[in-house]
């Protein structure tokens, strides 16, 4: 693997391979002292063009504790506002020394842009309403730790499918590891054209509520123009938010899971967004593992590493 | 100046003949076998097509405004390296040319310095904002015959039937770039399997063609000549298709890129392959090619349209719309319709000289015809790696081609010769 930027092209092996490197590094961040040496040395650069939070922390604790050194850029303090071509920022912070940068951007496909230009491994950290594939590998490492496999699980994914990088990697990744994935949402918020995606899709969820085995809530892409797929909040909710009612539905054993950042009270209801059925924690403390296993495999697969041990 | 154009395969009005041809001054002296001219420059036409050098309805010329990305001069030699002899420079420069005083400018600018006849097209409305009517009177006064707002459709149904009812007096030409600006709102790519898997809005097929089914109601009515530029869907085709069958004054165009690439290409995320409209489906690229052969389309013309290297250096949603084509277009066409000269030379030359109402371009050679000519070598094999254009936003950058402007002539002038390896 030279670089990682979608879930479309990875097989089933690659994903295990990487899932099973996962679960060895949640062990090592439930040690006494979280913290292993192949990175020592690298330096591991966040260029996240997009305002997010969670997910550049996230990184940035993986490559911690693999004993990265860590770069951080952000548009707060950058050099956009005065013009300069993503091309020139990504020279810039390879020319600074980074070994391995994860991109964010919401633009689709700036991370393939940015790894014609460098010679380092890239990490898509989520393009657009394209791709992100880290939160797919975290999603699908929360799914087997708690269930022990993804196949022939039964995943629906609900809400603004249209406008959502999570969706558009979950489907692949969830599909290739044997789940039956289901997309549930008004016909506005589902992509146009579903020609070859390895799921199925239906407005009604009602209607398929009692056979999923993960239930996998989005949020409304307010600022990608998702509002404007349906007349008000109240039709939105009484139609696909995940509330009390539709929840006491759920099988026996069916878990609800959600990317954040929730909104309590639209896709899903406060108390079920509390429940002990609501993996939404599992899937953040997993995420440092997961990115710490992608970046690991990466920096290893360009021998990078100084040791190869986990 | 004297040139011998010498033992070409030459578009009479009767047909192809292996001829010679002789241009003095600013025209073709003698047509004929085993013609004498001393002290001429000679141009070796073996194996090449000689015939009326290309026009292109549809330009980016960059200037006034944009001279970072083109120039008159750089742009006008870029056609001459084509083949072409004629172009109609598009008017959404900054200032856009909606004026007579602006108009003139790009005539006199191309006349001092250009490497081809530039007809200046002027807008539509005024500035392009879609609000009032352009100074179309003294636009028509400065040469101009093709009206557009090219780089946006005219989106208020009554303000471009006043335009068609003012233009229909004069005989002007309402071109339109066909977009309904709803239904395009945020597009970057084609509205399709493609785009919806890369999570990108998409400007869908019906955006054209809804508008294009308007417009020709408001020809139907105002019985103005009408242009559709850049055709890029099957929908389209059928509809011009009909025009043309109930007798209504309406032409079209297509670029060499509508003729050669699908939307799986954006799959690449490489810029170069980002223009509106965007490039469509593989079933819309062979109705294209087939409205080419059976004259639905009129015209190809490439929407030469370049931008700085460094501009396009962002993600693929981020890069400006269009790509240059005077360079490669007559390549693009042979590779999209074969072999066929009479074809090519009718698309690339006799039509959109009468469709732009150029007299002296887009004739078969004869003596005393203006010497705007070319001569193209359907062999030649090349691969563009430069380009005389400023830009470089090519889609066939690095690709290799068949075909290529051996050289041009314009009133009388050698504007382009190839230079021979070997």
């Amino acid at each position: 693997m030279k670089n990682l930027l979608t879930t479309e092209d990875l097989g089933r092996e690659t994903l295990e391979r990487l899932l099973d490197l996962s679960d060895e590094f949640v062990e090592v961040l439930d040690r006494e002292i979280p913290k292993v040496p192949p990175l020592r040395g690298l330096t591991v650069a966040t260029l996240f063009f997009e305002p997010s939070t969670r997910t550049r922390i996230s990184f940035e604790r993986a490559a911690k504790a693999l004993s990265a050194d860590v770069m951080s850029f952000s548009p707060g303090t950058s050099s956009l506002k005065k013009g300069e071509s993503l091309k020139d920022t990504a020279l810039t912070l390879r020319a600074m020394g980074a070994d391995i940068m994860v991109v964010r951007h919401r633009a689709v496909g700036a991370p393939w842009r940015v790894a014609e230009w460098v010679d380092v491994p890239v990490v898509n950290g989520g393009d657009g309403a394209h791709q992100h594939p880290t939160q797919a590998l975290l999603d699908a490492l929360t799914i087997r730790r708690h269930f022990g496999k993804l196949d022939g699980l039964e995943i629906g994914i609900v809400g603004d499918i249209r406008h959502s990088r999570v969706a558009r990697s979950d489907v692949y990744a969830f599909s290739t590891l044997g789940a039956k994935v289901t997309l549930i949402a008004p016909r506005t918020l589902l992509p146009r054209d579903l020609d070859g995606w390895p799921c199925t899709a239906t407005g009604d969820l009602d209607d398929v509520i009692e056979r999923l085995d993960v239930i996998y809530l989005l949020r409304v892409q307010t600022e990608r123009g998702g509002a404007t797929a349906f007349p008000s909040w109240p039709e939105y909710v009484s139609r696909f938010g995940l509330s009390r009612e539709r929840f006491a539905r759920l099988a026996d054993g069916a878990v609800v899971m959600h990317p954040g950042p929730m909104n309590r009270g639209v896709e899903i209801a406060p108390e079920v967004a509390d429940s002990d059925r609501a993996l939404v924690l599992d899937q953040v403390r997993l995420g440092v593992a997961a990115r710490m296993a992608v970046l690991f495999t990466l920096a290893t697969g360009r021998g990078l590493t100084r040791e190869v041990t986990a | 100046m004297t040139i011998l154009i010498r033992g070409g395969h030459v578009m009479t009005p009767d047909g192809w003949e292996v001829l010679d041809v002789v241009v003095d001054g600013d025209v073709v002296a003698a047509v004929g076998q085993n013609l004498e001219a001393p002290q001429a420059e000679v141009v070796d036409a073996a194996g090449c097509w000689v015939g009326p050098g290309f026009v292109d309805l549809h330009v980016h010329l960059r200037e006034p405004g944009h001279e970072w990305k083109e120039d008159i001069a750089s742009g006008t030699a870029a056609a001459a390296a084509g083949g072409y002899t004629l172009v109609v420079a598009m008017p959404n420069t900054d200032p856009p040319i909606d004026s007579g005083h602006l108009a003139r400018f790009v005539a006199e600018r191309a006349r001092l310095v250009g490497r081809c006849d530039v007809q200046p097209a002027g807008c539509i409305t005024l500035g392009r904002a879609g609000e009032f009517l352009a100074h179309l009177d003294e636009l028509w006064d400065a040469g101009v015959r093709i009206f557009t707002d090219d780089g946006d459709g005219v989106a208020d149904a009554g303000l471009l039937r006043h335009a068609m009812e003012y233009l229909a007096e004069r005989g002007g030409v309402v071109a339109q770039h066909p977009e309904d600006p709803g239904l395009a709102r945020g597009g970057h790519m084609h509205e399709g399997s493609v785009s919806a898997r890369l999570g990108m809005a998409g400007l869908p097929a019906l955006a054209e063609e809804l508008m294009v089914a308007r417009d020709l109601a408001l020809v139907r009515e105002t019985g103005v000549r009408y242009h559709v530029q850049h055709v890029s869907t099957k929908g389209t085709v059928e509809l011009v298709a009909q025009a043309k069958a109930d007798g209504l004054a309406v032409t079209a165009e297509v670029t060499p890129h509508h003729l050669t690439f699908d939307h799986t290409r954006v799959e690449t995320m490489d810029p170069d392959y980002k223009m509106y409209p965007p490039l469509r489906t593989a079933e819309d690229v062979a109705a294209l090619r087939e409205a080419v052969r059976d004259g639905t389309i009129d015209a190809i013309a490439t929407d030469h349209a370049p931008h700085a290297a460094h501009e396009r250096e962002v993600p693929f949603e981020e890069a400006p719309r269009g790509v240059i084509g005077l360079e490669t277009a007559f390549a693009a066409a042979l590779a999209a319709l074969g072999a066929d000269r009479d074809l090519l030379f009718q698309r690339m030359s006799v039509a959109p000289a009468r469709i732009s109402g150029a007299d002296r371009h887009g004739r078969p050679v004869e003596p005393g015809i203006p010497a705007n000519l070319v001569v193209v070598d359907p062999a030649a094999r090349w691969t563009p790696q430069t380009f005389v254009s400023r830009a470089e936003n090519s889609p066939w950058r690095g690709v290799e081609l068949t075909g290529r402007a051996v050289a041009t002539i314009q009133e009388g002038r050698l504007t382009h010769r190839d230079v021979v390896v070997g």
